[in-house]
């Protein structure tokens, strides 16, 4: 361990460089909150870190036109405290701010949060319902990926060697939109979801849903875009019948596993509950906004 | 491989120090600048008896690298008091009791202490969730959330 290499590249390019041109094990270091403690406990031991904090494309947050694009290494804390964001994105907002404690955001990231590529990671849902799309830059040049089709299984991505996360698109809303997170954990605080949801929804002038993406987390290997539970939204005033078919939808989407947080059929009718009630909410921010 | 030199600002004071790869930024601090007021409880990030701010930011000494530290000002619990003078979240949480082992109490000033920065006049429900990044094993916190109100409320001069 004592002849691990730490470089702090001041480029994507030369990042990419270095992670695709290692012999050994190698690691991005963003906020380093999980890669620490998984060294730490053994169960990996790279040859080379690669720090990405000194990259600016990967530090910033830059608002243009009504879309937002955040730095894949900005640290959590940073990204719940911008105004203007956590006006524009309050379901995004929401989840960033469930990730572990104070502490944790000081130094985590939401790249990290995603290319850990855990199943209850709790931003991944709420960046899938946002329709947030990931700028990636690898050996091969530059590509788009939609957030949902980063991770695949737990701690597996379809990142190629040498890829990296580099910034987050959160692209412009229509009026009369609204997006909210919401997480089930048997505490108040300090635990990881035992389901997760997220909305997005746009209305039209009439109050009649137009658009609309779901994403439920820890009822799977990833976090799941559920286009059959969005459809039982559109079209209506997301009333009483269309948010009951919303949670059947979401329910009969989950594909969950046992564990000592909850058992299957509990994750199943969680889910429907909580993507209703996240609706509701969403619903209620798209009628404030204008 | 050759020990990072790296350079830093700890409690106002420009410091330089070198260290290996691996070695967190808890290790630097208390096993070779030897400011051993900052804890190791958990070394995972979960009990907060580590915590320090980094650029003015609250996080856990272990879950970072000592040389990511690289120019940036570190504040620790050695910072805290001004000479004799204490902190007021130091006074008052010797009037209010609330330490009894004593562990927690430097991560508990520090995390208080970047709460009133930012919000001088926290709820109790915001002090809890503030404070859920650190554990207490002795008080039940209820004696620590008093101090820390307590002290909001007199740095406010209410």
């Amino acid at each position: 361990m004592s002849d691990m290499r730490y470089e702090a590249p001041k480029t994507v390019e030369a990042a990419v460089a270095l992670l695709a041109g290692a012999n050994g094990a190698a690691r991005m270091l963003a906020g380093g909150t999980d890669l620490l403690i998984q060294m730490r406990g053994g169960r990996i031991q790279p040859e080379l870190l690669v720090d990405l904090k000194g990259i600016p494309e990967m530090t910033s947050i830059v608002a243009e036109n009504g879309s937002f694009r955040f730095g894949a290494a900005v640290g959590c804390m940073v990204l719940v405290e911008h105004e203007a964001f956590a006006k524009a994105w309050p379901g995004v907002t929401d989840a960033v701010k469930l990730i572990g404690s104070i502490q944790i955001k000081g130094r985590a990231t939401v790249g990290g949060n995603v290319c850990n590529a855990s199943p209850a990671a709790d931003s991944v849902p709420a960046l899938i319902a946002a329709g947030a799309i990931a700028s990636i830059v690898g050996p091969k040049g530059r590509r788009d990926a939609r957030v949902e089709d980063i991770a695949t299984a737990p701690g597996k991505t379809s990142l190629a060697k040498g890829e990296i996360v580099v910034s987050f698109l959160l692209p412009r809303r229509p009026p009369h939109s609204g997006d909210a997170y919401l997480r089930f954990i048997p505490r108040t605080e300090m635990d990881i979801a035992v389901v997760g949801a997220g909305i997005n929804l746009t209305l039209d002038d009439k109050g009649v849903c137009t658009q609309a993406r779901v994403s439920l987390g820890a009822v799977a290997e990833r976090a799941l875009l559920v286009p059959e539970a969005a459809a039982a939204l559109i079209g209506t005033k997301v009333d009483a019948a269309a948010l009951k078919r919303l949670a059947a939808a979401a329910s009969a989407a989950c594909k969950p596993i046992d564990d000592k947080r909850g058992t299957k059929i509990y994750r199943i009718k969680v889910a429907g509950v909580l993507a209703r009630r996240a609706a509701e909410i969403a619903l209620d921010r798209a009628r404030r906004k204008n | 491989m050759a020990k990072h030199h790296v350079t830093a600002t700890l409690n106002g004071n420009d410091v330089e120090f070198l260290c290996e790869t691996h070695q967190t930024l808890l290790d630097v601090l208390r096993d070779d600048l030897h400011l051993t007021g900052s804890k190791e409880g958990c070394g995972s990030g979960d009990c907060g008896a580590c915590s320090v701010t980094l650029d003015g930011r609250l996080i856990c000494a272990c879950l970072m690298l000592g040389v990511e530290a690289q120019g940036k000002s570190i504040e620790t619990i050695e910072g805290m008091a001004v000479g004799d003078k204490l902190h007021p979240l130091q006074r008052k949480f010797l009037e209010h009791a609330a330490l009894q082992c004593g562990i927690c109490t430097p991560g508990f000033l520090i995390a208080s202490r970047s709460l009133l920065e930012r919000n001088p006049d926290p709820t109790e429900e915001e002090v809890r969730f503030w404070l859920a990044g650190n554990l207490c094993r002795c008080t039940g916190y209820h004696k620590i959330v008093e101090a820390v109100l307590d002290a909001a409320r007199e740095m406010r001069g209410a």
